[in-house]
């Protein structure tokens, strides 16, 4: 089987490094699941879609939610449909195909062309889950046997599993992955994201922002830091304001859109009060 | 030929199966790896390491395992020298082209060959050894795969992102395995009679049943689900000698939060001991209180309870009138009657103990432990006994 290596770099609106592309690349090469692991924010859903637009793919997502079983991902039978119509309906009740639906999982097996499947935050299911999709994800078929029918995928998916660790993965499934850990950017790399979105940002706006973005995920008495997503969001804010660069250091405005907890707005304004003494936040008091 | 990195990974607590290691062999056989060190590493990880706890291991594993690579043993003294100087402009580096990966004993031998040949210092260029510049070897330089000889990596691209160890902070020795928890917790359940809840489950064989007698004609019977009953209490204790074991703690409180399957949960936080009030959080602020009789008074009796402590602290502050450790407040009973009515409330109750069982008969907090263990079932926190505390929470008579 001739395999191309190297196909995947990024898209022109997300940013890649490189460990995550060789993941990646390794995943499609192999035929194997990716797994995608990382703080929230740092853009795992994302990369379904950027792999899709970047190979010229269709995305299948399918998102999963805690009462989600790995047969919806497959198919379902309606068998309720089918005693409704063979008692009401003027369909052909004798067909049972016609009550057989394909689910996520299902509809990429049996696409014309390659897909990328999603199946987007796992970790929500059930604990067992995972471990009922192990052959399915294997063998990339499975067997229907109200139609005694076996759906075998034309094309092999690639298949992008995310999860945020709310919930450990068995053994079994991890091992049959590729797994890949997304870091919390650098400014570095921050700075290309933000430039992706942000093209006509104002240097010194940014350098500010940043400074004042990595020196609040700094503190260590947060709950929940902020992340990528929540800062695209602050300059959005800081943008649509006309804030001046000048001011964010000092009072850090739109404060509500970076963290999300009272908790941590006390403690974000304890360590200013501590660690910059002189430079207290004017619109605070209580 | 690689067989000994792989029990290098084992020895180092990396988890790796053989069949992540035939995938590995798999991808190095249609050269996934390319042919720099830095591509192999990154196939390595992603292929055999399965969770960001392990990947401070593997970077030690390979860092150990490639050494020969990183600091190679018998570099003139001079060279040392050569590369302890300042570095030249950079801009060489941002020139920097398609680039030779070089195989590595390759580039050992090829560096062996260059220092004989070279006799002065060299930075930037892209052929002798020294700082900056696109020559494999040397540091500072932009190569990928090329050999960084001492000085700061400036470019990540050599085995060099192994030995920084950036993941040291997920490191956690004792695997984090809520998992387990979970599914020790998995098992209290108590279904629910049919009878009351929406009819939302389709009963096959009742409807058929009705059908038929409705001469053929459909009739959909629908049922009741049958969802678990069980509604759990857990009382943590957040004191001060709690501290060590907090991450033993968090896990059981993870596994629970998790659960999803209890038909009500409810945490509360007290200090040392249960008195006249709990707290809805592990600060235990007094502004935030609530008071233990009104908690009582609120749950019902078939609230499974599950008190999670280390049971030491002084006699006198489970004892005596008063003994309440916290400054400003009064308790008029002791806590042990508390304890008592906590007991006589709920029908199940357990106690979890951090501290591992052997130690309860000679421990600091002996006395109390035993007083509390008379109270209170105890067990000790660790995945045996919290399975058995599972048990005696679903027993009838506990």
């Amino acid at each position: 089987m001739k395999t191309t290596f190297n196909q995947f770099y990024g898209s022109a609106t997300y940013i890649a490094s490189q460990e995550l592309q060789n993941s990646v690349n390794v995943a499609i090469a192999l035929g194997k699941p990716l797994l995608i692991k990382g703080e929230p924010g740092t853009g795992k859903t994302m990369l379904a879609q950027s792999i899709a637009d970047a190979l010229g793919k269709r995305l299948i997502v399918w998102n999963i939610k805690s009462t989600t079983k790995a047969q919806e991902g497959l198919y379902v039978y309606d068998t309720v449909q089918r005693l409704y119509d063979s008692q009401f309906g003027d369909n052909d009740v004798s067909d049972i195909s016609r009550y057989i639906k394909l689910g996520k999982l299902g509809e990429a097996f049996v696409s014309e062309d390659q897909v990328v499947l999603l199946i987007d935050e796992i970790d929500k299911a059930d604990l067992e889950f995972p471990n009922d999709l192990l052959w399915e994800l294997d063998q990339m078929s499975f067997y229907i046997p109200e139609t005694k029918q076996t759906i075998q995928a034309k094309h092999r998916p690639i298949v992008v599993i995310t999860s945020n660790a709310e919930k450990e993965l068995p053994d079994a499934f991890l091992r049959r992955c590729i797994f890949h850990y997304i870091e919390f950017p650098d400014a570095e790399r921050m700075k290309e994201i933000i430039r992706v979105h942000f093209p006509s940002l104002e240097r010194k706006l940014l350098e500010q922002c940043l400074e004042t973005f990595y020196w609040i995920r700094s503190l260590d008495n947060l709950q929940k830091k902020p992340s990528t997503s929540e800062l695209l969001d602050w300059l959005q804010a800081l943008v649509l304001g006309g804030i001046h660069p000048q001011r964010i250091g000092e009072e850090i405005p739109f404060l509500g859109v970076l963290l999300k907890k009272n908790q941590d707005v006390d403690a974000l304004f304890w360590n200013l009060k501590n660690s910059r003494s002189g430079r207290k936040p004017s619109f605070y008091s209580r | 030929m690689f067989t000994e990195f792989f029990y290098e990974l084992r020895s180092q607590g990396v988890p790796v199966s053989v069949n992540e290691w035939y995938t590995l062999l798999e991808a190095l056989e249609r050269g996934l790896a390319g042919s720099s060190l830095t591509g192999f590493y990154y196939l390595c990880r992603s292929v055999l390491v399965k969770s960001e706890v392990y990947y401070d291991k593997f970077d030690l594993a390979f860092a150990r395992f490639f050494e020969g690579v990183e600091t190679p043993e018998d570099l003139p003294e001079k060279i040392w020298e050569w590369l302890a100087r300042e570095l030249p402009d950079d801009h060489t580096i941002r020139m920097m082209g398609e680039l030779k990966q070089y195989e590595l004993d390759m580039l050992k031998k090829m560096l062996a060959e260059r220092l004989a040949r070279q006799n002065e210092e060299h930075h930037g260029g892209n052929y002798w050894v020294g700082t900056g510049g696109t020559s494999p070897f040397g540091h500072s330089g932009y190569h990928p795969g090329g050999i960084r000889l001492g000085g700061e990596s400036r470019n990540h691209s050599a085995v060099k992102v192994a030995a920084q160890r950036r993941f040291a902070a997920f490191r956690d020795d004792a695997t984090l395995d809520t998992r387990q928890f979970q599914m020790a917790l998995r098992k209290l359940r108590q279904f629910t009679t049919r009878l009351e809840g929406p009819r939302t489950e389709l009963d096959v064989e009742a409807t058929i049943e009705a059908t038929g007698n409705n001469a053929g004609r459909l009739k959909l019977i629908w049922n009741r689900p049958r969802q678990n009953a069980i509604k759990v209490l857990l009382l943590m204790d957040s004191g001060g000698s709690m501290l060590a074991y907090t991450r033993l703690c968090n896990q059981l409180f993870t596994a629970v939060n998790r659960s999803s399957h209890f038909k009500d949960l409810k945490i509360y936080y007290f200090h040392n001991c249960i008195y006249d009030w709990l707290y809805p959080d592990p600060a235990c602020r007094q502004s935030e209180s609530l008071k233990t009789l009104h908690v009582l008074n609120n749950l019902d009796s078939d609230y499974r309870v599950i008190l999670v402590g280390d049971a030491s602290m002084a006699p006198s502050e489970l004892l005596r009138p008063g003994g309440i450790i916290d400054w400003g407040l009064n308790n008029e009973e002791p806590g042990l009657a508390w304890l008592q009515r906590i007991k006589q409330h709920f029908e199940h109750c357990v106690w979890l103990n951090p501290i591992p069982a052997n130690y309860w008969q000679w421990m600091e907090g002996a006395y109390t432990i035993k007083l509390i263990g008379e109270v209170f079932p105890m067990y000790e926190l660790t995945l045996n006994g919290l399975e058995k505390a599972v048990k005696k929470l679903k027993g009838r008579n506990s």
